[in-house]
């Protein structure tokens, strides 16, 4: 029985990886979305906490929890500095800007020769595991359901319906709006470090508009009724590419098909349900 | 400061109030002062500037000139949210509910600025942070009772029919103890039966809450029987200040707005709404 476990451990590892860090990056979009902001910028973020984390240890040969502690830190820098000026900017306009954040850092690490330019970085330590990747998850997944809970879980949501309405409520909005892209950019960082050092390689083009979408569509696909709903919208869309395996060549084709008919015929995602807000 | 002291003590006093989008000048200088545990019209016909004058006290759109004080402090600067803390409150004209919450829970909304849990106290459930929301989940169920929704409490907001919801926002509104409260048209889109139970209602929040309101509303018979004072604006000008009495007379009221009919029909059944 355990031999089993552990053979399919083993054979399907990558999958049970990706499912923990992509769940964490499905996390952070959900956290962008849920207060009415699209979100776009995920994808820069975790290209951010994976190269600093990265560099962390490689380079540096720091300890492992010095490098998690670096690729939370410099995203929610990052997120800080940009976050003045283009949190002002609402829905297509901010979706833009974190385009622009996305293409500014992938070319920055292209011509970074200290973290490897366009070759990448490459002879990462193996760090963390499946017991930390899933423990940081359902952690993550229990504190946004304990938030969501609570007064500032009710400001987001008010924000997410009529932004004017709550700010008469007495939300201070701007404030909500950059703690919460900082929020969501220490979670993206966290999983591109953790996720980092789980592949043993990173290159530039790995945090681009690709992914971006990507992140963007585990939560189009799970909903954002609660923090459960882009977790399993990550799961779905990082087993459906093995699953159709036969059809590798059209892989994104389906990725996208998917999110057209979730957006059309579930425009509230898979667990469409909504989280109480009370205790 | 130039307004003589009243023997009431003033709640909000605006003073020169102007608000300019382009070349359009949609509220000209407009000063009045509303006293404290009264209820004060404010009148006008539609596009007069009202509802641009509540969202300058209410801090949603910036004033071009002029100066609001809530109690002798100035919210000029102060945006929306401080303004909130501070003690005015509002409801919109066209209802703004938070649809997909539960009716209570955007009563709790409501309570935002009077709630302190941090998020320390909110991740790890303590005592504190347990209390409080119960605390703020039985007073927003008190104040749906005022309103008269208790039986509604954990429907969605968004199903509740146009009057209900009415009655949400001034339920919602009055959650964040505010010191003055402003109505924007409250009445409209209510049935006859859903208006008359209003004005006891607003009438309660002045009696027995001790509170100042201040109110946007076209039916006449609403603002006639209910308001202290009544200010009208016109083309964002005031043209009178006074009394329901004063105001039904003055020449420039007529004039502008209530016309020679309405004055002719006050003595009848005044029932009829002026708006279009």
């Amino acid at each position: 029985m355990l031999d089993s476990l552990s053979d399919l451990y083993w054979t399907y590892q990558n999958i049970i990886h990706g499912i923990a860090v992509n769940g964490i990056l499905g996390l952070s979009v959900y956290l962008v979305l849920s207060i009415g902001q699209l979100a776009l910028g995920q994808a820069a973020f975790m290209g951010i906490g994976a190269y600093f984390g990265a560099i962390a240890t490689t380079k540096l040969g720091l300890p492992f929890p010095v490098a998690l502690l670096t690729s939370v830190l410099a995203p929610a820098a990052v997120a800080l500095a940009i976050g003045a000026p283009t949190l002002r900017l609402t829905g297509v306009y901010l979706a833009i800007s974190m385009l622009g954040l996305g293409e500014i850092s992938r070319l920055l690490f292209l011509n970074w020769e200290y973290a490897g330019g366009a070759l990448g970085l490459s002879g990462i330590p193996e760090r963390g595991g499946v017991y930390l990747l899933y423990g940081v998850l359902i952690v993550l997944i229990i504190a946004l359901f304990f938030v969501g809970r609570s007064r500032i879980g009710r400001a987001m949501e008010a924000m997410r319906e009529d932004e004017t309405a709550a700010g008469v409520m007495g939300v201070n909005v701007p404030r909500y709006k950059l703690a919460t892209l900082v929020a969501s950019a220490m979670l993206a960082g966290l999983a591109g470090c953790l996720s980092a050092h789980l592949s043993s390689f990173i290159g530039p083009n790995e945090y681009g508009f690709e992914m971006a979408t990507t992140i963007l569509s585990f939560a189009l696909l799970g909903g954002i009724g609660t923090p459960l709903g882009p977790v399993a919208g990550a799961a779905i869309l990082t087993l459906l590419p093995e699953v159709l395996r036969f059809l590798a060549d059209y892989r994104l084709m389906i990725n996208g098909a998917i999110i057209v008919v979730a957006v059309l015929f579930m425009p509230r995602g898979l667990l469409s349900w909504r989280m109480k807000r009370t205790v | 400061m130039t307004t003589t002291k009243h023997d009431a003590q003033t709640t909000l006093d605006v003073e020169g109030l102007t608000k300019q989008f382009g070349g359009l000048l949609a509220v000209d200088g407009v000063t009045f002062q509303v006293h404290q545990n009264t209820v004060h019209g404010l009148i006008g016909p539609n596009g007069a500037g009202k509802t641009t004058l509540f969202n300058m006290i209410s801090g949603v759109l910036p004033a071009t000139a002029g100066s609001i004080r809530l109690i002798d402090e100035p919210l000029d600067e102060l945006p929306t949210w401080e303004r909130t803390r501070r003690g005015v409150a509002r409801t919109f004209q066209n209802i703004r509910m938070f649809a997909d919450m539960r009716v209570v829970e955007n009563v709790i909304t409501g309570m935002h600025s009077r709630l302190s849990s941090g998020i320390g106290s909110i991740l790890i459930r303590n005592g504190s942070f347990k209390k409080e929301e119960r605390d703020a989940e039985a007073k927003a169920r008190e104040q749906l009772a005022f309103v008269g929704l208790e039986q509604a409490a954990d429907r969605r907001a968004g199903d509740l029919s146009y009057g209900d919801q009415r009655r949400l926002e001034i339920a919602r509104a009055l959650a964040s103890q505010p010191r003055i409260l402003l109505l924007d048209e409250p009445a409209a889109g209510m049935n006859p039966a859903e208006t008359h139970a209003l004005v006891p209602l607003l009438k309660k929040l002045r009696d027995e809450r001790g509170l100042t309101l201040l109110i946007v509303e076209h039916d006449m018979h609403l603002v006639m029987s209910l308001c202290d004072r009544i200010t009208v604006i016109n083309f964002g000008k005031r043209i009178a200040d006074g009394t329901p009495a004063q105001v039904r007379k003055h020449p420039a009221v007529i004039e502008a707005y209530l016309g020679h009919k309405a004055i002719d029909a006050k003595a009848a059944a005044p029932t009829s709404k002026v708006r279009p």
